[in-house]
């Protein structure tokens, strides 16, 4: 037929009418013939990265800052085993992506090939769905269906694994709206679902005395839109509002309304708030461990309501009493609309009462560190970055550990999207590629990624990739030496010995930022910070500023594992009693 | 039981065996899907059956018989759902009536001396000699569960067997009117 394409082809051109401007990838052997034809385009960018792991990383970021599916190109074998890491990310964080990997062509599949792997069978359990295309045919829909499922219901990776034959092979190209997908492939919540739940939902929450919105990552996945709706609903109940890791920026932590972060290193307030409400109002949030703390105790005596657009959230391990299945725009949507047409409000008596518990906690001011002497205290690096750059559009990545928690802390989000952070999988070395794909999304826009000393050596090489396509990324290193996260429970839980958490060696950033013709920058006292991110902001080129903190510094408050809301520790004087400690030393 | 101090703090229903009828799309790495789900997610799998019901739609049955608490086996289910080749998961001890069926080959080394207990027993059982080339004794025996449990132990009791079973495969009884 005269219509017929190669499938290599086919994949561009799916590409192209699924919208996507830009791909992460790394060439290989069983995907040339799609990089040939990448070659012979101009209408979709690919971006070099150094790693195939810094590639999935980097579509997360791009994803997650821009609302936007991020596509990775990795080649067979090792370049697919490369993206397990940043698969299992997105699955944990509910990123869209969809990646492509090549594959050894099908007369191969089985014999032990060069660069032969089961990517399949290994991606299976880390993906929302996978595919091995045989037939070139089919490249198309599947194709469209996949960037379908990536997006729909909760986000997720879906990879597609492509046998070099079939890249080669003739077959016709379907466009998107011929594409039939089965409704049971997708997650469709019916437009009338669960009214009577809302209803009680809504009733539920304009009799509480005691209530607490409890804000997740799912607001913001459910778009900017979902974010604006929960706000104006929160401001019509009059109710404290928290939010986990993943959904700061929903509410602007300068609203009125906002406790700030909950859980493990959550604020005391928001954490006592959780523990004593009376009705609980959980929006696009999954009741994870980093937030309860332990089950048994965790906000003992309130009514709870769980929105979540994945039922299998729903009792997995908190039990709640009005469950609602749907997209968090649409519930929230509705929750308004009832609200408005029962003329509800809240006993303002027992709303008073309420914010003025909460008030007395506030004075507790859990956040209160140090800050004496010349050395940097980590803390206060990140409080002056933030009043650095609260003026610019800005968008803060993090790696994982204490200084992703400080950044949580001390760093003060207005909107969402801004903030893009390893939540569920803590993948150190997340951030910086993360920062590249941001970058990509926003080439306006300043792009931080806080990172630790250890943290930024996992996906160092990708500073090749920033110069390269001259991404103004900055890598702004609270520099302690050591992996202060593994240190910090070393020194609660395990008798202060360091066991390998001291990276010795630690090369110097400031001449490596310059080996990749970038800018190294470094502050080793208070004095020199504010000049050095000044300097960092202004320069149009990729940065490393090297900030030497102090090297003990403890992230608090802290809820030790195993321990409830209500146990928090403020400081380290503060020792948890050795019951619990021996009981909560054998959890993560 | 697990004691951790995360482990669910609410009442905890007893275990219980419960029987899962999965109907998926039949293409490749959809059981993989299912059955990696439970070995993930550290669920429990006694049996499993999968065949084609359907040809001209591609959809076949899987039927897992596990055992958990009633919410483990909720869980279960929704987990289920999340893979997108399923297109419904029943649980048939929760639909209320269901029959359910298994087939087991049984191998039974045959003398003089036990030769007219076993065939009484076989015959007490209604199950049937398979004919084969080596005219060896193999019988099959279909029905519940229970009924091929008591045949096996009560023939083992008589001289040594080999066994295979399919496992269960199960249906809903209720009454369904054509229209639907």
């Amino acid at each position: 037929m005269n219509n017929e394409i190669t499938g290599a082809e086919i994949v561009l051109k799916s590409l192209a009418e699924q919208g996507v401007e830009v791909v992460f990838g790394y060439p290989g052997g069983a995907v040339l013939p799609i990089y040939d034809t990448l070659f012979k385009q101009n209408s979709i960018k690919h971006v070099l990265v150094r790693q195939e792991g810094g590639a999935i990383h980097a579509a997360e970021g791009y994803a997650r800052s821009t609302g936007k599916t991020g596509v990775v190109l990795v080649t067979s074998g090792p370049g697919a085993t490369n993206v397990v890491t940043g698969l299992t990310d997105a699955m944990m964080d509910s990123v869209p992506i969809v990646c492509i990997t090549g594959q050894v062509p099908q007369h191969l599949i089985g014999s032990d090939a060069f660069q032969e792997c089961d990517t399949t069978g290994i991606t299976r359990p880390c993906t929302k769905h996978n595919y091995l295309v045989k037939d070139v045919n089919k490249l198309s829909s599947v194709f469209h269906e996949a960037f379908t499922i990536a997006q729909n219901g909760r986000p997720g990776p879906v990879l597609i694994d492509i046998p070099k034959d079939v890249q080669f092979a003739s077959g016709t190209y379907e466009e998107k709206n011929k594409i039939i997908i089965p409704s049971h492939r997708l997650f469709e919540p019916s437009p009338d679902f669960e009214k009577n739940k809302i209803d009680e939902a809504v009733e539920l929450i304009s009799k509480a005395k005691k209530p607490i919105f409890y804000i997740g990552g799912g607001c913001i996945n459910s778009g900017p839109k979902a974010s604006k709706l929960v706000r104006e609903f929160i401001d019509m109940v009059g109710s404290p509002v928290t939010m986990t890791l993943m959904g700061l920026g929903v509410v602007g932590s300068s609203d009125k309304n906002s406790l700030g972060m909950l859980g493990m290193h959550g604020m005391y307030e928001a954490n006592m708030a959780m523990h004593e409400c009376d009705v609980m109002i959980n929006i696009g949030a999954r009741f994870d461990d980093r937030v309860t703390g332990r089950l048994d105790a965790f906000s003992p005596n309130s009514k709870k309501i769980h929105i979540d657009i994945d039922e299998s959230n729903i009792n997995k391990t908190i039990n709640v009493d009005v469950p609602i299945i749907g997209d968090v725009k649409a519930v929230v949507e509705k929750m308004i609309t009832v609200w408005k047409d029962k003329k509800y409000k809240i006993d303002s008596e027992s709303l008073t009462l309420w914010w003025d518990k909460i008030n007395k906690w506030k004075e507790i001011d859990c956040l209160n560190y140090n800050n004496e002497g010349k050395q940097i205290k980590p803390q206060y690096a990140v409080q002056r970055l933030y009043e650095l750059t609260k003026n610019t559009k800005t968008f803060v990545t993090t790696e994982v550990g204490q200084h992703q928690m400080w950044a949580a802390q001390f760093y003060k989000f207005e909107e969402p999207n801004r903030w893009l952070t390893s939540g569920g999988l803590g993948t150190m070395g997340y951030g910086f590629p993360a920062a590249i794909g941001a970058q990509v999304g926003h080439p306006d826009a300043l792009v931080v990624d806080i990172a630790g000393d250890a943290s930024i050596l996992m996906n160092i090489q990708e500073m090749s990739t920033a110069v390269q396509y001259r991404l103004p990324v900055k890598i702004f290193i609270l520099n302690n030496e050591y992996m202060g996260m593994v240190r910090q429970w070393q020194e609660l839980l395990h008798g202060g010995r360091y066991s390998e958490s001291y990276t010795d060696s630690l090369p110097d950033f400031v001449k490596l930022a310059e080996s990749y013709k970038a800018v190294g920058l470094r502050a080793k006292t208070t004095d020199e910070l504010d000049n050095v991110i000044t300097q960092m902001i202004e320069t149009n080129d990729t940065v490393i500023a090297d900030i030497w903190v102090t090297k003990e510094e403890n992230c608090f408050p802290m809820i030790q594992s195993g321990s409830a809301h209500n146990e928090m520790m403020l400081s380290k004087d503060q020792k948890q009693d050795k019951k619990s400690a021996e009981k909560g030393k054998i959890l993560v | 039981m697990n004691k951790s101090v995360y482990a669910s703090p609410d009442h905890v229903s007893e275990t219980k065996r419960h029987i899962l009828t999965v109907l998926v799309d039949n293409e490749p790495g959809v059981l993989a899907r299912v059955i990696g789900m439970f070995s993930g997610r550290g669920y429990n799998i006694d049996s499993l059956n999968v065949a084609e019901v359907s040809n001209d739609e591609n959809i076949s049955r899987i039927t897992i018989v596990t055992h958990g608490t009633s919410e483990v086996v909720s869980q279960i289910e929704k987990q289920l759902l999340r893979i997108v080749p399923v297109h419904s998961v029943t649980n048939l001890d929760q639909e209320g009536s269901s029959v359910e069926a298994e087939v087991a080959l049984v191998y039974i080394y045959i003398s003089d001396t036990n030769k007219k207990k076993v065939y009484q027993l076989c015959d007490l059982y209604r199950a049937r000699k398979i004919e084969n080339e080596n005219n060896t004794t193999i019988f099959e025996i279909a029905g519940a569960s229970e009924r091929v449990n008591r045949f096996i132990k009560e023939i083992n009791e008589i001289t040594k067997i080999e066994i295979v079973r399919s496992g269960p495969v199960a249906i809903s009884s209720i009454q369904k009117n054509e229209e639907e």
